[in-house]
């Protein structure tokens, strides 16, 4: 028997390899692209004033988007407050209560929700509250943002609650602990960080989001006084100085994408950090529970 | 019908003296279509040690789960017969599950204190969440369970420490500590020292022991031994139904069944 030939194996191999690692490598440049550009075009114009100040007339160079940066929190604020209750409490009904059969179409609808374009999303809720109410609002922008939140905080949340072992259900259960109590003291606690991660990631989702906005919050020069009133987000803003013919205003642009890339960044971090604490995320929990035992 | 065989009562204990802790009349128990516990009488007497043993898959936990309506978790589940603890049928309507569960607790195979919790928390939470606030007593009920779980002298210098920091055999008896403190009246055993290494099984088996003076405590095993050397009675379960009980001698000296003589001298299981 003559010792066999793997050479060509050997080359199949490495050529694979070699693939993937490229494939690997093309995933991560899009990200090192958006930032080289982003911090060349737009860091020189990032200063106190672009924190600070509305913006100028056009021709006047300098100003800021202070309004669309405050606009963007009060946005992401009242979806938060619509979002978080309706998206944790169904997630508790689909992981603690339920039939099969119910919980199947809710996850099915959640998950087509989740799919539904953002502009759509935005028709919807210019149809159901700018138009009876005459006219563009921050409340319909946060609205719209709170109604795409939901899916996406529902669907972590059940899956985050689903890998809370049952055995602590059980024993909480055996020792006479209602069931109510049982799922808000040791279940959610146990997978509190897990939550937490959702939400963070929900609201990051939804932060960049700007056709949805275009329909309802609108945009807005000034500062908002009345939730009534349109108001300003950085996307919208992003968007309006884009689309200008103004080179200063296209400066202002690339500030507002680099800031809003940070911020949703920041919150990437965060849960990055939530999830590799001591005690960490639910995961890892319980899989050093499991390791332990 | 099995031979039913009550102790004499011990001396204390108002409710118990003389009766059985706990009735079983007739008590069939389904999952969906299929029956997993048939027709199953017997007497469970106040504090004192019943083991059960039997194969897998023969319905003692699912007996056992009965005993504090914990089968009831799974959604297919049913019941008919009854069970009735110092004379309360516990599946009278408007029996709410969770009171049941308050008198008779229940320590599962694997350990499972509260991970978000500390010792100290864990020990305390079935109190706490039941509406207990006054912190002295609490901080009394606590070390009491960890004293009567063998754990206190471990524990005591790390109460707030995390409870997953415990050893697998500590972290059992930390679970016996947290079902001792709602002061149950019967204490349910699901294998519990099943996945533990010796040394810890024998201290879990010496804490029974010292436990039925004060408890009625029901024990699944799958270790005879244990059953033999832990328990007063023994009831021995075969696909579902109770084949025979009896005291614990005369199970593993001198059974009347063949199917338990097989099954205690290891010849099936």
């Amino acid at each position: 028997m003559t010792a066999p030939n793997h050479n060509w194996r050997r080359f199949k191999n490495a050529f694979m390899q070699a693939l993937t690692f490229v494939c690997a490598v093309l995933v991560v440049t899009p990200l090192v692209l958006v930032f080289y550009h982003l911090i060349k075009e737009g860091f020189t114009s990032i200063n106190w004033a672009f924190f600070t100040q509305l913006q100028k007339p056009v021709g006047e160079v300098g100003g800021g988007m202070a309004n669309a940066i405050a606009g963007t929190f009060i946005l992401l604020a009242q979806a938060a407050v619509i979002g978080v209750p309706v998206g944790v409490l169904g997630g508790v009904f689909l992981s603690e209560y339920g039939g099969t059969k119910l919980n199947w179409w809710i996850r099915f609808a959640a998950d087509i929700l989740n799919g539904v374009p953002s502009i759509t999303w935005g028709i919807v809720v210019w149809a159901l509250m700018v138009v009876p109410m005459h006219g563009f609002s921050a409340l319909a922008g946060g609205v719209v943002l709170g109604l795409m939140m939901i899916p996406l905080v529902m669907r972590t949340t059940e899956e985050v609650l689903q890998l809370v072992p049952g055995g602590y259900r059980e024993a909480a259960l055996a020792l006479g602990i209602a069931k109510w109590k049982t799922i808000v003291q040791i279940v959610i606690r146990t997978a509190m960080k897990g939550i937490v991660t959702g939400v963070l990631l929900a609201l990051a989702r939804v932060a960049g989001e700007t056709a949805p906005l275009l329909f309802t919050a609108l945009g807005n020069q000034n500062w908002t006084h009345s939730l009534t009133e349109p108001i300003a987000a950085m996307p919208l803003q992003i968007f309006a100085y884009a689309i200008s013919p103004y080179d200063d205003w296209h400066r202002q642009a690339w500030a507002g994408a680099l800031v809003l890339l940070l911020f949703v960044l920041c919150i990437n971090i965060s849960v990055r950090f939530l999830t590799r604490d001591r005690f960490g995320s639910a995961q890892t929990r319980v899989l050093k529970h499991h390791a332990r035992n | 019908m099995p031979a039913i065989e009550t102790p004499s009562p011990a001396p204390q204990g108002s409710k118990s003296a003389g009766a059985p802790a706990l009735t079983v009349r007739n008590l069939f128990v389904f999952f969906g279509k299929n029956a997993a516990v048939i027709n199953v009488s017997l007497n469970i007497a106040a504090k004192a040690v019943t083991a059960i043993i039997g194969p897998s898959g023969c319905g003692k936990s699912t007996f056992l789960r009965a005993l504090n309506r914990m089968h009831e978790l799974v959604p297919e589940a049913r019941m008919t017969g009854e069970i009735r603890l110092f004379g309360d049928d516990i599946y009278a309507p408007g029996i709410e599950p969770v009171i049941v569960r308050r008198r008779v607790g229940m320590v599962f195979q694997k350990s499972n204190p509260f991970p978000t919790m500390s010792i100290y928390d864990n020990v305390t939470v079935g109190l706490r969440l039941n509406g207990l606030r006054d912190r002295k007593l609490l901080a009394e009920r606590a070390e009491q369970s960890l004293h009567m779980a063998a754990l206190w002298d471990e524990v005591k210098d790390r109460l707030h420490t995390p409870a997953v920091s415990l050893s697998g055999g500590q972290q059992q008896r930390l679970c016996i500590a947290r079902a001792l403190a709602v002061q149950p009246e019967v204490l349910l055993m699901d294998e519990p020292a099943s996945a533990l290494d010796p040394l810890a099984t024998s201290k879990i088996e010496d804490l029974i022991l010292e436990l039925k003076k004060d408890y009625t405590i029901v024990i699944v095993t799958h270790n005879m031994q244990q059953a033999a050397r832990a328990s007063d009675f023994t009831a021995f379960f075969y696909l579902g139904e109770l084949v025979e009980f009896g005291p614990t001698t005369k199970i593993f000296t001198s059974p009347s069944q063949k199917q338990t003589e097989d099954y205690v001298t290891g010849r099936f299981g």
